[in-house]
């Protein structure tokens, strides 16, 4: 103390202490927001207690009064102990949470919090325990991912809701499986990771994260590919042929029937023969 | 009349040479004179088969070209080609040569898109072509070979298409066949083995592409090139209908010579046909099997929808209840049964047998070679809406998924109002069209008695106001007068000398006709006006009538034409 005592009124030490003060803060916002820690992982694992603080106060605001002071449920939202991390980051980083309103099938919206939020909630519902994480860069690159297997992959366990070429479907009671046009390749594999409302969960052994990024990779070109054959019609099959068939074709066809018959020569005048 | 009638041909004279060297040889110049003096008449409606005709080219002529380049097979191989997204994927040859068309043919995906195109429209202008004749009456008397044999041709068309659509072996089309196998196999008894037989075995061995190709390029393809000459020569030898009009009787036919008038615009109506398809080709994209993948039997899609002329048999799959019977450890799946076989059995067994339902309850036994208006046969157009909306809304079921999607309808509430809708929409349809006919008959009927609506309003010397009307003109009043059908009495003629019905008459058959009778010619009777603004009445009995100077008028068999029963009752009406 006698030291600080003896230099504070030196000149330098307003610069120093204006140095220490941004050091101290700058370290502080970067372990609050996950910023500068290698990967998203440690954001949701290794995460510090003041970014579980933040989480617990966003969750107080925006979701306890569904989900329960404690995260533990209530009778119109379902408990949020042993949800993970990867389930928070999906719902809220796609918007579907928070809900706007109780429908049969929460649709994807701009997501209302920021990214370091979303970390903060996902940071205190993993402190609750257990859950997936949010997946690493590494976990999601489909750098050498095989478009092939995940084409095979994908018919046999997606395609049935999600449609062959991603378009979505419909589920019963009004739910849907919505299109994958704009899920991020992280949200692809937490969706396959936590199963959100209607869809299953394929856990990593049901398949394996190389299976998952497989699966990326083709949800990924599938739709980012032209259409060789001009327009794609939705990518939903036959319906919308058919209804082009009707308008385009048919439709086409008789206004060219109606104009050729239109242009009548001259009708004679004559008699029965 | 007319000078163009007659008139020979100007042909060049090396030209002429050669044509009287082939008639020394073949004889074929007084036939080829006929044909080329044969009088079409004229509507636009009357293109709608000429749309299926010439799709049905198109198909062919790309067809062929798909042959070259297509491998019917189902033996497995790894996929290795230009479209990388697939690379080591297991499928079929049938799969990888359709890759190959897509994307390593010259100009073999533009192929496949304008034969798949040309599928659709083919049967869509069936469809169109067929309502036509059934809205028109087309089908009554002498027609009623032609009408069963369009219909024998929509059937192979629709089969043909599934055919089709089956053979690139992806997920959606195998899917399709795995509903046809489902399909057999709901066939009490035999269904089993009818699978076995077609399928080589186990759904999907290793046999249905091969055997569906040859279906498709040369059975039915050869059987539906058979039906539609025979169409066509029935069409020319019966001659075409005519739309009701001044001087159009049932003993002419009034329009313009094949040559040169109907064969330039037929022919440049080929090329319309052609260009359309050649632009869907070219900017729609349809069946993209590459999206779709390869076949195989553990994977299925949403919007797995069949192509559309299908979609009427999906959706009364979709609808219909899951109703099944289980006797003694066989099962008899009603949810399929009814459904796939019966529902397409009835529509086609109802649109087989109307000509001739038709034909009993109206008691009309005579020719007809004009047609009637809509409105003129309330109780057909009544039935026919009926028909178009049960079937619209199975179709519309058909894609129920995709409805409930886009318009956000829980898709169970959609299925459950389609279980209801499917009985009362036809009821509704059919009273309504029933009343709109019988409205405009009564309007048609004003306009003849009273005359024409000018829109001029006069003020009168009194200060009041009256529209002004003007008579109908001998054109106009031709396109509205429709004879009655015949009355209630000839129809039940056998009667005995005290004027009662013969017993036959009495019984509940005879009872049954009359009811049906006294509902089918219900309407009003569209009788020229007496005031004499026409001269035309009879017109339908003898062709006599003053005011046939309009078009060509062909009356080479008028005497066989006119020989039906009707003449003399038209001239009894009269």
């Amino acid at each position: 103390m006698r030291w600080i005592t003896a230099r504070r009124r030196r000149p330098l030490f307003g610069y120093a202490a204006v140095l220490l003060a941004l050091v101290a803060l700058g370290s502080l916002y970067a372990a609050a927001t996950g910023l500068g820690s290698t990967g998203n992982a440690s954001a949701s694992s290794g995460s510090s207690s003041s970014q579980i603080t933040e989480g617990k106060n966003l969750f107080a605001v925006s979701c306890a009064s569904c989900h329960g002071e404690d995260a533990q449920g209530s009778s119109v939202a379902p408990s949020l102990v042993g949800a993970g991390a990867a389930a928070v980051d999906f719902q809220v980083g796609t918007g579907r949470m928070p809900l706007k309103e109780t429908d049969a099938e929460a649709p994807r919206k701009p997501p209302v919090f920021t990214q370091s939020q979303i970390y903060a909630i996902a940071a205190y519902v993993a402190s609750l325990g257990g859950g997936p994480a949010i997946p690493s860069d590494q976990d999601v690159s489909t750098a050498g991912a095989s478009t092939g297997l995940g084409q095979s992959l994908f018919n046999a366990n997606c395609a049935q809701c999600h449609n062959y070429s991603g378009a979505g479907g419909a589920l019963t009671a009004g739910k849907y499986a919505p299109p994958l046009t704009q899920a991020t390749s992280r949200q692809i594999y937490e969706a396959m990771l936590t199963g959100p409302e209607a869809m299953p969960v394929f856990n990593n052994t049901t398949l394996t994260p190389q299976d998952k990024r497989d699966i990326i990779a083709y949800v990924e070109q599938t739709r980012s590919e032209a259409n060789p054959g001009g327009f794609s019609l939705g990518r939903v099959g036959p319906t919308t042929e058919g209804l082009v068939a009707w308008l385009g074709g048919i439709g086409a066809l008789v206004l060219a029937a109606m104009w050729i018959t239109a242009k009548r020569r001259e009708e004679r005048t004559g008699e029965i023969r | 009349m007319s000078t163009t009638q007659h008139r020979p041909l100007q042909m060049p004279k090396p030209l002429a040479k050669q044509g009287g060297e082939l008639d020394d040889r073949f004889h074929a110049a007084k036939g080829v004179r006929t044909l080329l003096r044969k009088v079409f008449p004229d509507h636009w409606t009357f293109l709608l088969g000429e749309i299926a005709l010439y799709s049905f080219i198109i198909l062919i002529l790309t067809g062929i070209f798909l042959t070259l380049f297509f491998q019917p097979s189902m033996s497995e191989v790894v996929y290795h080609g230009s479209y990388t997204k697939l690379d080591g994927v297991r499928m079929s040859q049938a799969y990888a040569s359709t890759l190959n068309i897509s994307f390593d043919v010259r100009g073999g995906l533009l192929m496949r898109q304008i034969h798949h195109w040309a599928a659709d429209v083919f049967l869509a202008a069936i469809i169109c072509h067929l309502l036509r004749i059934f809205f028109t009456g087309a089908y009554r008397k002498p027609r009623e070979t032609n009408w069963l044999i369009g219909l024998g041709m929509f059937t192979l068309g629709i089969f043909e298409g599934f055919l089709g659509y089956s053979m690139p072996d992806d997920l959606l089309s195998g899917t399709g066949v795995r509903i046809a196998e489902g399909v057999l196999l709901g066939i009490p008894v035999v269904g089993t083995y009818l699978s076995f037989f077609l399928f080589g075995g186990q759904f999907p061995g290793n046999e249905f592409v091969a055997r569906f190709y040859i279906i498709h390029v040369l059975l039915i393809p050869g059987l539906l090139l058979a039906l539609v000459s025979a169409h066509l020569f029935l069409m020319v030898h019966q001659k075409h209908t005519q739309m009701p009009g001044a001087g159009r009787t049932n003993n002419n036919v009034v329009g313009q010579p094949m040559y040169p008038y109907f064969a330039i615009k037929t022919g440049a109506f080929f090329f319309f046909v052609f260009g359309v398809l050649a632009l869907l080709g070219t900017f729609a994209q349809i069946n993209p099997i590459w999206q779709v993948g390869p076949y195989t039997p553990v994977a299925i899609s949403a919007g797995s929808q069949p192509d559309f002329y299908m979609g009427f048999l999906e959706g009364s799959l979709r609808i219909f209840p899951n109703w099944t019977w289980d006797i003694g450890g066989h099962t008899i799946a009603w949810n399929v049964l009814i459904p796939a076989l019966v529902i397409l059995g009835f529509l086609f067994t109802v649109l087989g047998v109307w000509p001739f339902v038709e034909r009993w309850a109206t008691g009309d036994k005579s020719y007809h070679n004009v047609n009637q208006k809509p409105r003129n046969a309330p109780t057909r157009t009544g039935v026919g809406m009926a028909g178009v909306v049960f079937y619209g809304i199975m179709w519309l079921e058909g894609a129920n998924d995709l409805i409930a999607v886009h318009l956000q309808i829980p898709l169970y509430t959609l299925t459950e109002v389609a279980r209801y809708a499917v009985f009362i929409g036809p009821v509704i349809a059919f009273w309504i069209t029933r009343r709109i006919c019988i409205g405009l008959q009564r309007r048609d009927a004003a306009m003849l008695e009273h005359g024409v609506e000018t829109g001029i309003i006069q003020q009168l010397p009194n200060g009041g106001f009256a529209e002004a009307e003007r008579p109908v003109t001998p054109e106009e009043a031709a396109e509205l007068i429709e004879l009655p059908p015949p009355s209630v009495t000839e129809v039940r003629s056998d009667t005995d000398e005290n004027g009662l019905p013969a017993p036959a008459r009495r019984g509940l058959a005879g009872r049954v006709q009359a009811r049906a009778h006294d509902y089918f010619v219900e309407g009003i009777s569209l009788a020229p006006p007496a005031n004499g603004h026409t001269n035309g009445h009879g017109t339908n009995g003898h062709g006599t009538n003053g005011h046939n100077g309009h078009g060509e008028v062909e009356s080479g068999e008028r005497a066989a034409i006119g020989s039906g029963p009707s003449g003399d009752r038209a001239d009894d009406e009269a």
